[in-house]
């Protein structure tokens, strides 16, 4: 066994917090003190409406083990009815990465108030955990290989249409 | 197909990241100098360096000198929470002449540094959000933010004591105020009072004023019997529709005389009176209470017998001397700009019929404390008597105190006025009955000003207290002293005994609730309300009177339950704040709203109905979608919808948030 | 002076790219006079060898179709990239990964034990399996290696333009060809074909109402479909907002719902994705429960919103924790 593998696995989590509620609660936990594991890392959006799911895919792509998404309780989005949109989404999303096989224990989306900083220390730390169970996300490589790794420039390309064959 | 790549507008970007220590609050954790010379390896950086205190003087003229010598551009600061400082930064940067949404804050303090115990990973994490906010930063475009001018008139909804108070004090400042209240006459519920705690002194001698002044105010339009049917618009530009119901009098011929009243066919009333709280009844044709303002008359259409069935000898317009009344009178709606709103629509009480243990509605001597505050007014329905049904004054009264309130079953908050009007109420009625008096209370609560001296009094004055939820209230009786009382059952905690009390009388100290139908006023006005159902304040404590909804304010009990003077302050409050707004003249709007790029919309028509401010319309000649960026609030929830990517919100664009995904966890 | 040489191969193909090009129907002999076809497996008897044996760039353009899942693909079309001055991935397949991307779903081993043991009309008692290699009295034998994971044209080789379409229209195919042969091109990484979702060239966007929301989506054997309403509001799961025009809306007009075959817009990084949340959005409810049902309705949402475009997408295929991938 290496020594990679003895030291333990260290997940990487993408959150979204929209800026009302959730951010705010984890602003809150960071005023309290309330220590969590580090594996979380916030990007801040206005409200989880704004949520598309590609961000979460790309978050999977990039390297994320796992996505975590916070909104404000139903009836309390401060833009109404945002995150009714965002669960709507969310439920489509959910049967969808099971289809795929993704485990649904890397996707989580919770309701957390701007009161609520022990939640949020509460959700980091069992989501960090049970994404640790799980392993490492090692989606298959791929890339795009884009034209200008092509040796021919264009101008020579069209020289050779327009000139026939050389 | 990504679009990640695209170039900044700018030419090539300048970045540079400024690392506070925050004292140590940030350096006690996380290693500044190491993510300093990490962030020099990001591209696009230029400057990377760190100071004790950012948001301090020296912090941000460091930046201010970077970005006037020309080594940045953009500015990234990690340090604390953007709700902290991310105003102070912008506004620096403007002070140097760059454009203030060319920044980015990268919150190392609340998510790092303060929650993370170890330093290694404080320090990896750290680096992280720099990289999210470097790779970021590149998209972002300069901004501004939109002035709209304010119209200065101002809509006060309601006309108890907060929204009188609240009218009063913008019409002095000079503004023009429409006063919309849904009753015949403004008033609310203080009218219904005799005396008010803890002075005790008479509730009509110090409102009347105050609503004869409304009334004779040129600044002010009163419009009673209306409501407010449809709030279109935003701060400082809401186009309201008043739906003004007919009295079938004319107002302006109308003095209140009281002949129509007499003249009536009914000789008697028919129909519970409102404002006597159902204890007497009214003729069709009525004044609420003599001192209503206006003092016109009213003819209720579903029990007068011209309106209903046409088959009246209408005695009352022959009494009439100035023709006013008018039967063809129809419902008026009014359309009025105003800037601001303050919604100080008040409350109602509880309805003690839902606690069926305590017997309101089942034995005939149980009133509530409503009920009680008419019978002591003096020109309420018992000419200030405290008498029971059979007309003969109780020897012996219970007040039960929290009914609707304090219980999970029912209302789980205390609401706040009830011990004091109860302790009031106990004074009252000692003072017309002579009655033995038992106060069944929980706690007692009374902190204003006076209020514990007026506990004291009351203590003084032979009233028995009982510390004890009441459990039940029936007419069974135990014994012969019982016999034809209402036992009152309750656990004396202070003595450790349940006891029953017999009484003649129970007054139940109902607690106060939103209305009925707050959540249909709620949603005309676009604001929120706590899941009790009382409209929702912008923040608990430092913003009591504002709301979410920018240009509407609160004032009085419909923010929760509160006595006349946190009304009156509260109004005061609201009326301020609405003045600041007006007062400005113009609203600034926040640039992080959604935009449609034109060439890319296919007119797919699936934004429009998601956004619940109505921002977005169809342009029907272009045939695609348009965003009014004034009704905009900056949600994004459009932009995630949009199937083609045409609809992008400011600051949020896709590329910016993709970028900021890469930037947070490709390299660390 | 001589004509420019062209190439079109297929790879993990139905053929429908092919038929295309014979749908340019007379215009095809302007084709044939303004370039030189040296390789056309489908209709033309050139052979491999003969590619390998042009110059590296001598080939002006080749157009591939079909996604690439196995080696002889994969070689097969770095030969043609070395040749060729320009590569034109033509069609959805090539594009995005197309019909046989959905095969990303399973892997190899998946595939072979249904399609070799597990049917039921299969008789397979020794449990034979196709081999890469096999000793035959006459030598050794040799099929191509078939791969885990269907891959697109651009994650195999560089390429340089890509005509989208299941097939491409005919239209934007004499059009690319035009430009090609004009020289006239856009800049490389491009999409031949209008920048746009399908809803601005349907014939039905003007009975778009301003509630597109649904209580209830509909599978299209489940209504008689209007012919002239939009589909969306009728229920139906039409892609058209999400998918590119340059097809003259041709399953809608002909009262089928688009499956979006043409692939995303510009703006657009993974084509399923923002389908899903385009159609999820108009579930008309905020009730947890009700959502739920509303959106049962869509009973496969990889095949709906990434009919043609799984290889293409974010997650590219399905996750397995100790996945074999690759080669």
């Amino acid at each position: 066994m290496s020594d990679d593998d003895k030291k333990q696995f260290e997940p990487r989590i993408v959150a979204f917090f929209c800026n009302w509620c959730t951010y705010t609660a984890a602003d809150l936990a960071g005023t309290a003190r309330m220590t969590y594991s580090p594996n979380v890392r916030v990007i801040r959006i206005m409200c989880s409406g704004r949520l598309d799911p590609q961000f979460i895919l790309k978050a999977f792509r990039e390297g994320a083990d796992g996505v975590l998404i916070g909104g404000c309780h139903p009836g309390d989005c401060h833009y109404q009815e945002g995150n009714y949109k965002a669960l709507r989404r969310f439920t489509l999303l959910k049967r969808f990465l099971n289809m795929m096989g993704i485990e649904k224990e890397r996707i989580r989306l919770e309701w957390i108030a701007a009161s609520e900083g022990d939640k949020v220390q509460k959700v980091i730390n069992e989501m960090t955990e049970q994404v640790r169970k799980l392993g490492p996300l090692k989606l298959e490589p791929v890339s795009q290989l884009r034209p200008e790794e092509n040796s021919v420039p264009l101008a020579e390309a069209v020289a050779v249409i327009e000139g026939g064959a050389s | 197909m990504s679009t990640a790549n695209t170039p900044s507008p700018n030419g090539k970007p300048k970045i540079g990241v400024y690392v506070c220590h925050c004292g140590i609050n940030i350096a006690g954790r996380v290693d500044v100098q190491a993510t300093v010379e990490f962030a020099k390896t990001l591209p696009n950086v230029t400057v990377a360096t760190e100071y004790k205190f950012m948001c301090s003087d020296p912090g941000q003229e460091m930046i201010q000198k970077d970005l006037k010598d020309g080594l940045v551009d953009r500015v990234v600061v990690a340090s604390c929470s953007p709700l902290m400082h991310e105003a102070t930064f912008r506004r620096a940067m403007m002070a140097a002449d760059a454009n203030p949404f060319l920044f980015q804050m990268a919150n190392i303090r609340e998510h790092v540094s303060w929650v993370t115990l170890d330093k290694d990973a404080a320090t990896e994490k750290a680096k992280a959000l720099i990289a999210a906010a470097v790779k970021r930063i590149v998209l972002h475009r300069p901004l501004e933010k939109t002035r709209v001018p304010v119209n200065s008139d101002a809509l006060v909804v309601g006309g108890g004591i907060a929204g009188i108070h609240a009218a009063l004090t913008l019409a002095d400042a000079g503004r023009k105020v429409y006063l919309v209240e849904r009753e015949p006459t403004i008033g609310g519920h203080m009218a219904k009072f005799d005396k008010t705690f803890p002075t005790l002194d008479c509730s009509a001698c110090i409102l009347t004023p105050k609503m004869s002044a409304v009334r004779a105010h040129p600044n002010i339009t009163l419009w009673t019997y209306s409501e407010v049917a449809e709030v279109e618009g935003f701060v400082g530009n809401f186009q309201v529709k008043v739906k003004r119901k007919p009295r079938y009098i004319k107002e302006d011929l109308c003095v209140g005389c009281y002949e129509c009243v007499e003249a009536c066919v009914f000789k008697k009333g028919i129909v519970k009176d409102e404002f006597n709280v159902g204890l007497s009844k009214r003729r069709p044709i009525y004044i609420p209470f003599p001192q209503a303002t206006p003092l016109v008359a009213v003819i209720d259409p579903e029990t007068c017998v011209q309106i209903k069935r046409n088959k009246c000898k209408k005695p009352c317009v022959d009494a009439c001397e100035r023709d006013a009344i008018d039967f063809d009178q129809k419902e008026e709606i009014k359309e009025i700009d105003v800037g601001a709103i303050i919604l100080a629509t008040g409350f109602k009480t509880f309805d003690a019929g839902r606690i069926s243990r305590y017997g309101y509605g089942k034995y005939p001597n149980i009133f509530t404390s409503l009920e009680v505050e008419r019978m002591v007014n003096a020109a309420g329905p018992t000419t200030g008597e405290v008498l029971l049904k059979n007309g003969e004054k109780p020897k012996a009264v219970g007040i039960v105190h929290c009914v609707g309130s304090r219980d999970c079953k029912t209302n789980a908050y205390c609401s706040r006025v009830c011990c004091m009007y109860s302790l009031k109420l106990a004074h009252l009625i000692k003072e017309r009955t002579g009655a033995e008096v038992y106060n069944f209370y929980i706690d007692m609560r009374t902190p204003g000003k006076g209020y514990e001296e007026f506990y004291e009094k009351l203590l003084k004055e032979n009233v028995h207290f009982i510390r004890g939820r009441v459990a039940e209230i029936s007419d069974w009786a135990t014994i012969p002293e019982e016999e034809g009382k209402l036992v009152i059952r309750a656990e004396d905690t202070l003595v450790g005994a349940v006891r029953r009390i017999p009484v003649d009388m129970v007054v139940l100290s109902v607690g106060m609730e939103p209305h009925e139908d707050v959540d249909e006023v709620r949603r005309v006005f676009n604001v929120s309300c706590s899941h009790e159902g009382w409209f929702l304040e912008r923040h608990p404590k430092l913003a009591p009177v504002s709301t979410f909804t920018d240009g509407v304010f609160l004032a009085g009990a419909c923010q929760g339950p509160k006595d006349i003077p946190d009304c009156v302050a509260q109004a005061g409050a609201a009326a301020a704040e609405a003045l600041v707004l007006i007062d400005r003249g113009y609203v600034e709007l926040e640039p992080n709203t959604a935009y449609v790029q034109e060439e890319f919309c296919s007119g797919c028509k699936i934004c429009l109905g998601l956004c619940p401010y109505g921002a977005i319309s169809f342009n029907d000649e272009k045939n695609i979608s348009s965003v009014n960026g004034a009704l905009c609030k900056g949600c994004g929830t459009c932009v995630a919808a949009c199937p083609s990517g045409a609809l992008q919100q400011n600051l949020f664009t896709d590329e910016q948030i993709l970028q900021e995904i890469e930037g947070v966890i490709s390299y660390v | 002076m001589s004509k420019p040489k062209v190439a079109f191969y297929w790879c993990a193909s139905c053929g429908g790219c092919e038929e295309a090009v014979i749908d340019l129907g007379p215009d095809i002999l302007k084709v044939v006079e303004a370039v030189d076809i040296v390789f056309w497996p489908v209709a033309l008897d050139f052979k491999r060898s003969d590619v390998e044996n042009l110059a590296d760039g001598e080939l002006a353009v080749s157009f591939i179709n079909g996604a690439i899942r196995s080696s002889e693909q994969s070689e097969m079309v770095e030969l043609l990239r070395r040749k060729s001055g320009l590569v034109v991935a033509f069609g959805s397949c090539a594009h995005t990964g197309g019909i046989p991307g959905l095969a990303n779903l399973f892997d190899r081993k998946a595939m072979f034990d249904e399609v070799y043991f597990n049917l039921p009309s299969v008789v397979n008692d020794k449990k034979t399996v196709p081999q890469e290699e096999y000793e035959a009295p006459e030598g050794t034998l040799t099929l191509p290696n078939l791969w885990n994971t269907v891959k697109t044209l651009d994650q195999v080789i560089p390429v340089d333009y890509y005509l989208p379409g299941c097939p491409p229209p005919v239209n934007l195919i004499a059009e690319a060809v035009t430009k090609i042969v004009k020289g006239e091109l856009p800049p490389k990484g491009s999409i031949l074909a209008p920048d746009i979702a399908l809803c601005d060239e349907c014939p039905r966007k003007e009975t778009k109402p301003e509630k597109m929301s649904q209580k209830e989506f509909k599978r299209p054997h489940e209504i008689m479909i209007d012919p002239e309403k939009c589909l969306l509001a009728q229920g139906l799961l039409c892609l058209g907002p999400v998918t590119r025009k340059g097809c003259g809306a041709a399953c809608t007009t002909a009262n089928m719902p688009c499956t979006g075959c043409m692939g995303p817009v510009s703006n657009v990084i993974d084509f399923g994705m923002k389908a899903l949340s385009a159609v999820a959005s108009l579930a008309d409810s905020n009730d947890e429960e009700e959502i739920e049902k509303i959106l049962s309705k869509i009973v496969d949402p990889v095949g709906t919103f990434y009919r043609y475009s799984l290889p293409a997408s974010l997650l590219h295929r399905y996750y397995q924790p100790a996945a074999q991938g690759g080669k």
